[in-house]
């Protein structure tokens, strides 16, 4: 990988083909043979233009697997407005592709896309004059892009929480009270929904009852979590309950932050859809799939 | 039987069998032996002594047990020189092995054995290698030519090694192309001095081409090469920089920060007009702005990164201030990182989103970070003024929270606001003593005597707060000592009757029963000013202060352009040069910004060039040392205007060797050195006048000067007058048109702007023909010349001297006065030439009580010179007479209010004395007129 402090190979299909990662097989077939996983061929692929794919790969079935993933990292303030939100997307790809394929990918909607990185088999040149992705993909699982969209109001944010937390001055207890709500999901399902929160260190415990999931708080971190799960927009998930702050001291200066995580299959909050996949170079027909995520990254709510 | 076998067989043990298995016949027991010796060496254990056994098992076909032996050889081949001589058969028959792999493989291995005999025999396959006719040979024999010219440099520039090198940037395969790059970059660092890599565009084209093809990381060690490189002009750079945008879009954060160095380098050479630095400066944002989406850690060094370009170059990022909102679960190096460059984006369009996020900020649990956002808000007061006041209240609502931290943290950044707006928000001194008593800190204490000190007279009890500070003097801290003394004095000086006893407790506190060597000088220097002249006390302590200014946490400008060269490495991190932090010859070579090429500007001094013109672009800094010295000696040369030159001259010499200062002073000195080559006129009218005109003079080329007499520019206004200042001016008549020659150069600490002038009444009703022009605020240290054009149509009141002219000039800070004597030719028409008959006729018309006789002394020109000289500035001869051997010239003027006069001028050859007689029906112009004849004929 390294030579006098030089990286060299990084690309994880040379490496491979350098020294076969070990099978069950292989392993059966070194002791028999008394061969190494050790290549003791050149890598093709180190010095071609195509650096990253090795040749005369060979599958049975062929399939191209696209997954468009988003994050959406928000801040959003107490009154609920949107402070800053960003989505990070990836694209990742599994593919298994007999030869030495040429796919294009395009999209619905490229101009969505504020800032694209890509894998170094992207013809970016292509992409600067028509929007389109051309490639010649590595073999097996890869990241073929990522990018980034900023543009606030392109920016869905697909759930809500409102919240009431306060801590009373007098007496030892304070009340909580969060609800969670789908905002914005174009129909899809919220799942996965787990609210985290650092409360103050004058909180000494808290009785709550969740209408759904189940809720743990440490009192020794402070750390609040709520394994919530599904949302059902017509039964509202909440958590409800006391807190017992510590007493004789002042009410905690800091208002805790709610930290949401989320998923929702089958959507990409940024609305980017992929047109079509075309494969050149090659004759057979290759079974194709994209599927869409989209997930919490940093997701933050003050209160 | 001996005892010996008890020592030998310990010794034995495992290393016994190794060796045994080493030398076994059987292939699959070997490699397994030799898998142990690694195994061992890699935990640390000394397996040197199987050296003859595991270079036994080199010679081998089975790939995996030569780069085991290889790797052995690696460690141990220092260790035992003398037996690494034998691995060298093996290595040479393994380079003309058919398989590449293994061909490079014995090269780089060999590469990696340091001893000195061995390379020796390293060279001739090295040669072949670096010719073989794989690419992948060739790229790794490109870098063995780096590693064998670190263990022998003379070896390899004899073996003729590095024209292979260089001639391989022209090689077919990208990858070779890098790694030969890579290794030339590494020798030339460690060599400064050999030019390996002197570029030309046909090799930077190579490159460029190559960057598309190769790998990240070659695409890294080419980007890298690329930023050393200088374009030859601005084209070219624009063509470079377009070929290497596309880089920015590679998923490798390396590859992207290596490509923005190029940029931001070659940036430099554009001109800010083009289109293409603007298209520029909206590429460069997006990828930055990915770069934080990583993990902190990288996020990290992207911000660091960041932050240098944030000062370079604001505009780039300027729109993107929300993405450096702290989240907050980031780590507290990254929310550190991140406020810094919100402060440094902050401006009037962003500045509520800001103020707001700061606020929220202030909330936060990490004690650490709040006071930074406290701090923060204190910055962005200062440096966006339109912002102040909402800072101003902000911090006010913090200060109601009553955290205690959050408090002081408050006092302290308001303390600075107070020093940049003086007298502004003083009406929140009453809330800021509410919390007087909770103030533990000693910047916080400080900070709040401070406040009391200079605020004294707005502070009914500020000798009862002072008082209850005193109490505990000696537990205080140094800081809230001296600050408790000077603003005692300060107090003292402003009600003086209520606070004596007060004062003397504490010079006697700071005096005697301190130990502390700043506080008793400091009290000391108080003492002797007050017992002295408590007038003089006022002046120095109670002085105007320089408001503070507005970036004081800028990186300075050199070391900010070096470091923009270094984007991408450690330096950029530390925000330190490369030499502060490395060791040894590397990373001593200082890279510096191209110079920005204009239209013919040439890069003749690459060094001094770039930070002269940073120096011009750069937003006020901090005043290096060098410019207060500058200052504070200029005060002292400030007054004696008339002072001789030649002191000047050696006191600028003195002033020169500390650097910097030195242009204020070349730029308001009075001295007769031919100041306008330091500055660049703004006119193109009179300037020439005022330097030129001057030699011009002295040649006596009169006949061919069409203006009159101009004298060199004296200090009309000192800058110790006007609060920093400096005019110095003189007038000239050229072609009919007066004007006034002006020098404002600015010593003070802050931009000077909207500059106005304005005239008194006076005898000519001289007055500004236009309004004063200063096209871009005078940045402090720089002068500009201007030459305001004057007419004789404003209102006349006779002065006393006649030549008397009041001025008013006005800028942002305040409107400042002086007075100066104009010289009375500037107002010598071009038509002032009487008939003969009519000059006779005149001449005896004049009552002889209005003739007025003077002496020219000292004048040794002859009579047809004079005439020629005094036409010049339209004193013109009408008749020329000798009688008894006296050259007798008849002349005539007049004046721009229509005033003639009359001169009869008497020359005698042997006598340097001249006797002039002048008749005029206004005879109080005569001695007027005899002056300007004086300063015109001596000069």
């Amino acid at each position: 990988m390294l030579d006098n402090g030089f990286p060299l190979a990084t690309e994880s299909n040379i490496l491979k083909e350098l020294i076969k990662p070990p099978t069950i097989l292989r392993t059966v077939v070194n002791t028999i043979t008394g061969s190494t996983n050790v290549g003791d061929q050149l890598p093709t692929g180190q010095l071609s233009v195509v650096p990253w794919r090795r040749t005369g790969v060979k599958y049975t079935n062929n399939e191209a697997y696209f997954d468009v993933i988003e994050e959406i990292d928000a801040i959003i303030d107490k009154s609920g407005s949107t402070i800053t939100a960003e989505i990070q997307g990836v694209i990742d790809a599994c593919v298994k592709l007999t030869g030495m394929p040429d796919l294009t990918l395009s999209f619905m909607n490229p101009r969505l896309l504020d800032d694209v990185s890509f894998h170094p088999c992207v013809r970016f040149k292509r992409w600067e004059s028509e929007r389109i992705l051309s490639f010649i993909p590595p073999d097996g699982n890869f990241r073929l892009l990522s990018y980034h969209v900023s543009a606030q109001n392109l920016v869905a944010i697909p759930v809500y929480v409102k919240h009431n937390i306060s801590f009373r001055d007098s007496s030892s207890l304070g009340r909580f009270e969060i609800t969670v709500g789908p905002k914005q999901t174009m129909g899809k399902t919220v799942e996965g929904v787990m609210v985290t929160s650092q409360m103050p260190k004058g909180v000494l415990n808290m009785t709550l009852t969740p209408s759904q999931g189940t809720h743990i708080f440490d009192p020794v971190t402070k750390l609040l979590s709520w394994d919530v799960g599904k949302i059902n927009p017509q039964k509202l998930p909440s958590l409800k309950g006391s807190m017992t702050l510590q007493a004789g001291t002042s009410k905690p200066d800091e208002n805790p932050t709610i930290n949401l995580q989320f998923k929702i299959q089958q959507l990409a909050i940024s609305g980017l859809k992929v047109n079509r996949l075309d494969m050149y170079g090659e004759k057979y027909k290759p079974f194709k799939g994209i599927k869409y995520m989209t997930k919490a990254g940093k997701f933050q709510v003050r209160t | 039987m001996t005892d010996s076998k008890y020592f030998t067989t310990t010794k034995k043990g495992e290393i016994f069998e190794l060796k045994a298995e080493l030398n076994s016949d059987k292939k699959e027991k070997k490699k397994e032996a030799v898998k142990k010796v690694i195994a061992s060496m890699t935990v640390g254990k000394d397996v040197s002594a199987l050296f003859p056994d595991v270079v036994n098992c080199m010679q081998t076909d089975n790939l995996e047990l030569k780069k085991l032996v290889y790797l052995y050889l690696m460690n141990y081949a220092k260790s035992q020189p003398d037996m690494a001589i034998m691995a060298v058969n093996t290595f040479v028959k393994d380079c003309e092995d058919p398989n590449p792999l293994i061909r490079a493989l014995a090269v780089r291995t060999m590469g990696c054995i340091r001893v000195d005999k061995i390379t020796e025999y390293l060279c001739e396959p090295l040669r072949k290698c670096l010719k073989d006719e794989d690419p992948y040979v060739r790229k790794t024999a490109a870098v063995c030519v780096a590693k064998l010219h670190d263990i022998n440099a003379q070896l390899v520039e004899d073996q003729g090694f590095l024209d292979t090198l260089k001639d391989l940037i022209s090689d077919s395969n990208p990858m070779v192309v890098a790694n030969a790059v890579a290794a030339l970059s590494e020798i030339a660092e460690s060599h400064p001095s050999s030019n390996l890599l002197d570029l030309n565009p046909q090799s930077i084209n190579k490159l460029l081409t190559a960057l598309n093809e190769c790998t990240e990381w070659g695409q890294i060690f080419i980007l890298d090469c690329l930023a050393n490189y200088m374009p030859k002009d601005d084209r070219e750079a624009q063509s470079i920089c377009e070929r290497v945008t596309p880089r920015l879009s590679h998923a490798n954060s390396a590859v992207v920060l290596s490509a923005v160095k190029v940029l931001m380098k070659f940036m430099e050479m554009l001109s800010k007009d083009l289109d293409y630095y603007g298209t520029l400066l909206k590429k460069l944002a997006p990828p930055l702005v990915t770069l934080l989406s990583a993990e902190p850690e990288l996020q990290y060094v992207a911000l660091r990164n960041i932050n240098l370009i944030v000062q370079k170059r604001p505009e780039i990022l300027k729109h993107e201030m929300k993405v450096f909102f702290v989240k907050y679960n980031d780590p507290i190096y990254v929310k550190l990182e991140k406020l810094d460059i919100m402060i440094r984006l902050a401006s009037q369009a962003n500045i509520a989103q800001v103020l707001a996020e700061l606020k929220e900020y202030a909330t936060e649990v990490d004690v650490d970070f709040v006071r930074k956002a406290v701090r923060a808000i204190g910055r962005c007061a200062i440096k966006v003024e339109q912002s102040a006041e909402r800072c101003v209240s902000t911090l006010l609502d913090l200060i109601q929270t009553k955290v205690n931290y959050v408090v002081q943290e408050a006092i302290v950044v308001i303390k600075d606001i107070f020093r940049k707006y003086p007298n502004k928000y003083e009406s929140v001194i009453a809330t800021l003593c509410e919390n007087l008593d909770s103030l533990d800190e000693p910047e916080a204490r400080a900070a709040m005597i401070w406040i009391v000190g200079e605020y004294a007279e707005r502070i009914d009890n500020a000798d009862e707060l002072l008082e209850s500070f005193l109490e505990g003097f000696h537990d205080e801290s140094t800081q809230v000592q001296l600050q408790l003394l000077t603003a005692i004095v300060k107090l003292f000086l402003k009600k003086p009757t209520e606070t004596q006893e007060l004062v003397q407790q504490v010079l006697s506190l700071a005096t005697q029963d301190s130990d502390n060597p700043d506080l008793r000088d400091r009290g000391y220097i108080y003492w002797r000013l007050l017992s002295t002249d408590p007038v003089a006390a006022k002046e120095v302590v109670l002085a105007e202060k320089p408001l503070i200014s507005e970036e004081t946490d800028l990186i300075e400008p050199t070391l900010l352009d070096e470091l923009i060269c270094y984007i991408g490495t450690l330096a950029s991190v530390y925000h330190k040069p490369p030499s502060a932090f490395v060791e040894g010859s590397r990373g001593v070579v200082h890279k510096s910004l191209p110079p920005r090429t204009g239209s013919s500007e040439s890069a003749e001094s690459p060094d001094t060039a770039p930070s002269g013109v940073q120096a011009a672009e750069q937003p006020a800094v901090i005043p290096t040392q060098g410019d207060l010295l500058g200052d504070l000696l200029n005060l002292d040369l400030g007054p004696p205007v008339s002072g001789p030159p030649l002191a000047t001259s050696v006191q600028m010499g003195a002033v020169d060797l500390l650097g910097g200062g030195l242009d204020s002073l070349m730029g308001g000195s009075n001295t007769f050195a031919p100041a306008p080559s330091t500055t660049v006129p703004t006119t193109l009218g009179a300037p020439l006048g005022s330097g030129l005109g001057d030699l011009f003079d002295l040649t006596g080329g009169v006949g061919t000067l069409s203006g009159s007499y101009v004298a060199p520019k004296t200090v009309w206004l000192p800058a110790m007058k006007a609060k920093g200042l400096e005019i110095s001016g003189t007038f000239s008549r050229q072609v009919g048109s007066i004007s006034m020659d002006l020098v404002l150069t600015n010593k003070a600490l802050q931009v000077m702007s909207d500059f106005a002038i304005q005239f008194n009444r006076n005898s000519f009703g001289l007055a500004p023909a236009a309004p004063l022009q200063v096209h871009a605020p005078l940045a402090p240290n720089q002068s500009v010349e201007i030459s305001l054009p004057l007419n004789t149509v404003g209102s006349v009141m006779k002065m006393d001297p006649l030549n008397n002219l009041q001025v008013a000039v006005k800028n942002n800070i305040d409107v400042f006065y002086f007075s100066t004597l104009y010289p009375l030719h500037i107002l010598f028409v071009e038509d002032g030439k009487m008939e003969r008959q009519m000059f006779l006729a005149t001449w005896k018309d004049i009552a002889n009580e209005n003739e007025a006789q003077f002496q020219i002394k000292d004048c040794s020109l002859n009579a047809d010179a004079v005439s020629s000289k005094l036409q010049g500035s339209n004193i013109f001869t009408i008749a020329k007479r000798n009688v008894e051997g006296q050259d007798m010239l008849y002349q005539s003027l007049k004046l721009t209010n229509g005033i003639w006069v009359l001169a009869e001028l008497r020359i005698q050859p042997s006598n340097p004395s001249f006797t002039l007689s002048l008749k005029c029906r206004a005879p109080e112009v005569s001695q007027y007129v005899y002056q300007a004849y004086e300063t015109i004929l001596k000069n």
